[in-house]
């Protein structure tokens, strides 16, 4: 296939992306973990789209994957209509970079914040003077609301709410079109958080950058997203506009998913009628055949069991991956 | 302190001070705390981290770390004040009338014995059962938490175990001995938002059951909402504001609170831009001499950098410490001492 096969104007594309990992189950044995088994979405420029799930339903790795962060099992990620494989990849990582969910973990403890941010900058050789260097970075700095004077510091003298402010400074540093946020306000304080989703929708405001927001907050996913994914172990059962979504869910996941989400209203909660959901995930090692929530659904038939149903369009562009809704 | 023959509250504590001795000096984590827990009932302590109140509910146990130690302030069970306790009593008040689970169920059961053992060993310590009595009890407390195949799962070693199961398991365990007050530090934090739905649903038919009290202690306004009838707000070691979950979510008298409150997405108005309050969390080896929050405050007076304000009574069952509320008069007419 040559580089250009998508015409239409989405920003990102995947198409049936894939990631395994083989993972040793006894002596000389290996089982494939599908982490992700066949996701496909498109991001407009300018668009945030949330992807929500639980722990281990594989919502981080499909971001690091479209990344290639991991090489990916099988599929595709198309960037403005041009494949991104393992050749043209550093090109690529200059229009999409990442935000990462741990403040404190992602960040290099042996370097000031001025080499952070500008690290990438050096890497893609995107400056010809140190003085340009320098004026970037503190431009950088502005923008996501830190001093100047922070320049010369160490990222352990930072709270959270600002190392979180110096790796997104780090990941804009390359003027990417596109951004994976993964959990990128789930490591910090109700008070603080606040401020940092602000931040990323004034950022989208001045600078028409994308983000995929990956989150398990869906209060907030709500809030940021203008389209909203639900994964479960590894497939997506539901995309949808984010208040179509959030109102009119038609997924049974989806459907105790939102229920279960604790509402900061006192009367709200009272009068919540929670769908709780029977048992936990199953284990993605041992993954059951045909709808992956059917061990958990109560509209289960043997259809399910049989056939993965397929991910087909509701109207308006509702994508629902369900035989018996 | 009249008792006047009134059955005394079941947990009662005053103006409770707890500090830490650390290389950077003594650090103050609760700085006079007070409230009231009534049988059955639940109370919600929220707050963000540093903010007292994880060590406000380990005061309680007493199961501070080696350098902390309350300096002052009663903690009264059931009108009996257990800060003198010796280690002895401790250990029966520790278990019999309360118990406690924290946020993280892998680190809080040993890995090296099964969960059976673990339940056993809590009942054997706290009751006079025998073995294999205290078998069949720990093969019912499962059962009672809602785990399923219990005669399997009791024989599993907790790294079997789910997120979900493993804090099903401390609940298990926390039980054994019939406690009158649970309390839960963040029970449902490290679970995703269907298995926290489980936990919460568990603890709240529990504590119909066996008429139990329970403190929640929670950073999420959400989970809150959800389970706690009156609702502490503190920040910086104080409390800032407490009443019940109406007056708390509906009539906020403490400008973190309302701070609090705006800056979380709410179902009504999703796509309005949300409030944030500005500034950084407070720092305990450096509190300010007024109120802790006066930094971050955009309705801050002179008055609330110098002084601390004084508890106010707002309502019948709500009380706050924020100098707005004498500025605006927005109290009841004797602000008398809670206690």
């Amino acid at each position: 296939m040559s580089d250009q096969s998508t015409k239409s104007g989405s920003l990102v594309k995947v198409e049936d992306l894939k990631e395994y990992f083989p993972i040793r189950t006894g002596f000389m044995r290996t089982t494939m973990l599908k982490a992700v088994d066949g996701v496909s979405f498109e991001i407009n420029p300018g668009e945030t789209l949330g992807l929500v799930g639980e722990s281990g339903c594989g919502k981080t790795t499909v971001g690091r994957t479209l990344l290639r962060l991991y090489k990916p099992t099988g599929g595709k990620v198309y960037f403005e209509g041009h494949e991104v494989n393992d050749r043209n990849m550093k090109e690529y990582r200059k229009k999409m970079q990442m935000v990462f969910q741990d403040p404190y973990s992602s960040l290099d403890p042996r370097m000031t914040v001025e080499d952070i941010i500008g690290e990438p900058l050096d890497v893609h050789k995107m400056y010809s003077s140190k003085g340009e260097r320098r004026d970037t970075i503190l431009g950088l700095m502005s923008l996501v609301g830190l001093n100047a004077e922070h320049a010369t510091r160490y990222v352990h003298e930072f709270s959270g709410g600002q190392r979180q402010r110096i790796g997104i400074a780090r990941a804009l540093a390359v003027r990417p079109g596109f951004i994976v946020c993964d959990e990128p306000v789930s490591a910090l304080d109700v008070s603080i958080q606040a401020q940092v989703v602000n931040m990323f929708e004034d950022l989208q405001e001045k600078l028409g950058v994308a983000y995929l927001f990956i989150a398990h907050d869906l209060l907030v996913v709500h809030h940021i997203s203008d389209r909203i994914a639900v994964m479960y172990l590894g497939r997506m059962v539901e995309m949808a506009d984010a208040d179509e979504l959030m109102d009119h869910p038609i997924h049974p996941y989806t459907l105790s998913l939102l229920s279960a989400v604790p509402v900061p209203d006192p009367e709200t909660a009272r009068a919540q009628k929670r769908i709780i959901l029977e048992g936990d995930v199953p284990s993605p090692l041992n993954m059951p055949s045909g709808c992956a929530f059917r061990t958990r659904c109560r509209y289960a038939t043997e259809q399910c069991a049989r056939e993965c149903p397929p991910f087909t369009d509701r109207g308006n562009g509702h994508m629902v991956a369900c035989w018996e809704k | 302190m009249e008792e006047k023959g009134k059955k005394p509250p079941l947990l009662q504590v005053i103006d409770l001070h707890t500090s830490f001795t650390t290389d950077n000096g003594e650090v103050l984590a609760v700085n006079g705390v007070n409230f009231t827990l009534e049988e059955g009932k639940t109370l919600g302590i929220v707050g963000e981290s540093g903010s007292g109140k994880s060590v406000t509910a380990y005061s309680i146990m007493q199961i501070l770390e080696k350098n902390g130690h309350i300096t002052e302030g009663q903690i009264l069970f059931q009108g009996e004040d257990i800060t003198h306790y010796s280690p002895k009593q401790m250990n029966v008040f520790r278990g019999h009338k309360c118990a406690i689970i924290f946020q993280d169920p892998m680190t809080s059961l040993n890995p090296v014995y099964t969960v059976g053992n673990q339940i056993e060993e809590a009942i054997l310590i706290h009751s006079d059962k025998s073995k294999s009595e205290a078998r069949a009890a720990a093969l019912e407390m499962l059962r009672l938490v809602g785990i399923n195949d219990a005669e399997r799962r009791i024989k599993q070693y907790p790294h079997e175990l789910s997120g979900g199961m493993r804090q099903r398991v401390m609940i298990a365990m926390a039980l054994a001995s019939e406690p009158s007050i649970l309390i839960a530090d963040e029970p449902t934090t490290a679970l995703d938002v269907t298995i926290q739905a489980q936990i919460l649903e568990l603890m709240q038919e529990l504590q119909r059951k066996l008429n139990m009290a329970i403190i929640i202690v929670t950073h999420d306004l959400g989970v809150i909402a959800q389970m706690a009838d009156e609702i502490v707000v503190m920040y910086g070691g104080r409390i800032c504001e407490r009443g019940t979950a109406d007056d708390i979510f509906y009539r906020p008298a403490h400008e973190y609170t309302k701070g609090l409150l705006r800056s979380i997405p709410r179902v009504d108005n999703m796509k309005e831009k949300l409030i944030p309050i500005g500034g950084n969390p407070i720092n305990l080896l450096n509190m300010p001499k007024g109120c802790a929050f006066c930094a971050r405050c955009d309705e801050a007076m002179k008055i609330c950098i110098d002084e601390v304000p004084p508890e106010l009574r707002i309502h019948d069952t709500h009380l706050a410490s924020c100098w707005m509320n004498v500025k605006n008069q927005n109290y009841m007419e004797v602000p008398d001492k809670d206690e």
